[in-house]
């Protein structure tokens, strides 16, 4: 086996739309080593779905190069699409199809001989909790029964490599936790290199050893979840006082006994960003207590992945969920008196 | 688990797309197989055309008799409705992602249009025999060779019409109305361009000139051939090399589509 499962130089692509050139990814640089579970973090739109594409030779680079499992995207991409394994964002089986005819079909697609498929299909319909529902067709499964069918047909070659384009959108927590368990599983016991998208922060925090975080098409941050946080957000310390001018007086001292902070003031509030925060607190209350000034309320707060977003980028990732503003229940619908109609009859 | 499942590290392309292409088809196939009623409507279609078309026939049509000039036309008919709809299914599969699931997979490229195209010609196959039996006590005559080798000539047109049909969905993207705008458009006038239901031969000269240019009158009048019986003839040389041409037409363009990307 080589040493890198990935590597990737200059990847760039650009779009063209409306006669406008938009740079979805530009310029990266990506290493993945054997056995590794990677996450691609980044808000919608960042360019992540658009790298994973061009990795699993779905769209040619517009620059640069890339060798996936040894082999080059784009001069000769079949040796590149026999090894890997692609949970894309759709579903992959036929809706009008039965999940074990397409699993069978799926592993013909790969070079499997029929019969090989189906003991293929078989192991992975029961892995997956399927059976059930296996030999139903796909219109009638659930969304997180077709999410796990899906899976099961990206693996069905049994891939060293795997890539799973934003796998738990659209799932309830539940089947989310359950397809994580999944995706780990697969790793201890295969020790398969897995490469995925999200933009959910907890998903990439809980789930992958390495977190590449993508803005506007370029890679700004490359680590483990641990020192992302550790060095790109820190420990949010709050410190609450009664009054605001003991705010100001606690502003002078914190900064003098906590040197590596770095400290905000809200009105009453005091804000300090630090690594250790936890070990930090007693010594930031016995100084202050010294000083003659008293905290009505502390509070720690490990750092997040958004944490680290933010501070890298200034904008919060959070921001393309569900903001606030969105949440007008009376637009959607169109008919904004429905519901006092209905009060009213 | 181990990578020794993979059997085809190794393998000669030309088998290779051999067996994709059947993996392919036989993939499309099979919701057929599961549930075979849901294609009984397209199979007993073309018999409305036959029972109301061709009552309004004069008894002989360029010399032969009505129903053996008109079953052979209504057979290329049914052919082409299903294979120029061929990328609808594929538009589908577009939206929803199994289309994607495919082109990651290592099947050959040509393969996942053959193989599309040649599932829409199996329920030609049942069409004809069915039409065939309903007509014969009519008095419709039945060459066997000359039907078996010109459905064989229409399968390698509806290969690429079907292709064509792919690339058409794949240029139409996620936009049905687009595929479904030029689909229609294009079918009609082809259709009737090719005298399939009507001859042209009495039509004015520019009429006849635009039929000379439509590649399926060529087919339609080599089936006309081969269902009487006449295998070797200009006619039919014609008709091969007319589908020859769309398909390699088809198949070119649908792989370029592919490979675009």
């Amino acid at each position: 086996m080589n040493a890198t499962m990935i590597r990737a130089r200059g990847l760039t692509r650009h779009f063209t739309v409306k006669k406008e050139t938009v740079e979805a990814v530009r310029d990266l640089d990506l290493d993945v080593r054997p056995g590794e579970m990677v996450a691609l973090l980044g808000p919608n739109g960042a360019g992540k779905s658009t790298t994973l594409r061009m990795l699993t030779t779905l769209l040619r680079p517009t620059a640069g190069t890339a060798e996936v499992a040894g082999h080059d995207i784009v001069t000769d991409p079949r040796a590149v699409r026999r090894r890997i394994g692609y949970i894309g964002q759709g579903n992959g089986a036929g809706h009008n199809q039965r999940g074990r005819d397409e699993l069978v079909s799926q592993g013909r697609a790969y070079g499997m001989s029929t019969a090989a498929a189906r003991a293929r299909a078989a192991e992975l319909i029961s892995s997956l909790d399927l059976d059930g529902v296996a030999d139903r067709v796909v219109s009638s499964l659930s969304g997180g029964q077709r999410r796990r069918l899906d899976i099961a047909m990206g693996l069905i070659h049994a891939p060293d490599l795997l890539f799973l384009d934003e796998p738990s959108t659209g799932l309830d927590p539940q089947n989310r936790a359950n397809l994580q368990d999944h995706i780990r599983r697969l790793r201890a016991e295969h020790g398969t290199t897995i490469v995925l998208t999200t933009h959910y922060l907890d998903e990439a925090d809980q789930l992958a050893e390495r977190v590449i975080v993508i803005d506007h098409g370029r890679l700004i941050a490359d680590d483990t979840p641990a020192r992302l946080k550790a060095d790109h957000a820190g420990d949010r310390i709050s410190l609450t006082f009664d009054r605001e001018d003991e705010a100001r007086r606690a502003d002078a001292y914190a900064a003098g006994i906590a040197e590596s902070a770095r400290v905000e003031r809200h009105g009453a509030n005091l804000v300090l960003r630090a690594a250790g925060g936890t070990r930090l607190v007693p010594k930031l209350l016995r100084g202050l207590d010294d000083a003659g000034i008293a905290v009505a309320a502390v509070e720690v707060a490990r750092p997040t992945l958004d944490d680290v977003f933010l501070n890298l980028t200034g904008r919060s990732l959070r921001e393309d969920g569900a903001a606030p503003g969105e949440i007008a229940p009376t637009d959607k619908t169109g008919r904004p008196n429905a519901r006092q109609e209905e009060y009213a009859a | 688990m181990s990578t020794t499942m993979v059997t085809n590290t190794i393998t000669n392309p030309i088998t290779g797309t051999v067996t994709d292409t059947a993996t392919v088809f036989s993939r499309e196939l099979r919701p057929v197989l599961r549930n075979p009623f849901s294609v009984i409507f397209t199979i007993v279609q073309p018999l409305f055309f036959l029972a109301l078309f061709a009552p309004l026939l004069p008894d002989t049509v360029g010399g032969e008799p009505a129903l053996q000039w008109f079953v052979p036309g209504i057979i290329v008919m049914s052919c082409l409705f299903g294979t120029s709809t061929t990328g609808a299914n594929l538009l589908l599969e577009m939206q929803s992602g199994s289309h994607e699931r495919m082109l990651v997979s290592p099947l050959s490229r040509p393969a996942l249009i053959v193989g599309r195209a040649l599932k829409e010609t199996a329920p030609m196959f049942a069409q004809t025999a069915f039409i065939v039996a309903v007509t014969i006590p009519f008095g419709f005559h039945l060459h066997l060779a000359g039907a078996v080798v010109g459905l064989l000539l229409l399968a390698v047109f509806c290969v690429g019409l079907g292709a064509m049909s792919y690339a058409l969905a794949l240029a139409s993207k996620s936009q049905d109305w687009m595929f479904w705008a030029i689909q229609q458009t294009l079918l009609f006038p082809l259709l009737l361009l090719a005298g399939m239901l009507l001859p042209i031969d009495g039509g004015p000269g520019w009429l006849r000139f635009l039929a000379r240019l439509n590649p399926l009158s060529y087919i339609v009048d080599a089936e006309r051939a081969m269902f009487s019986g006449s295998v070797v003839s200009s006619t039919v040389g014609a008709g091969v090399l007319a589908a020859a041409a769309v398909a390699a037409l088809g198949l070119f363009v649908g792989t370029r589509m592919i490979r675009r990307a």
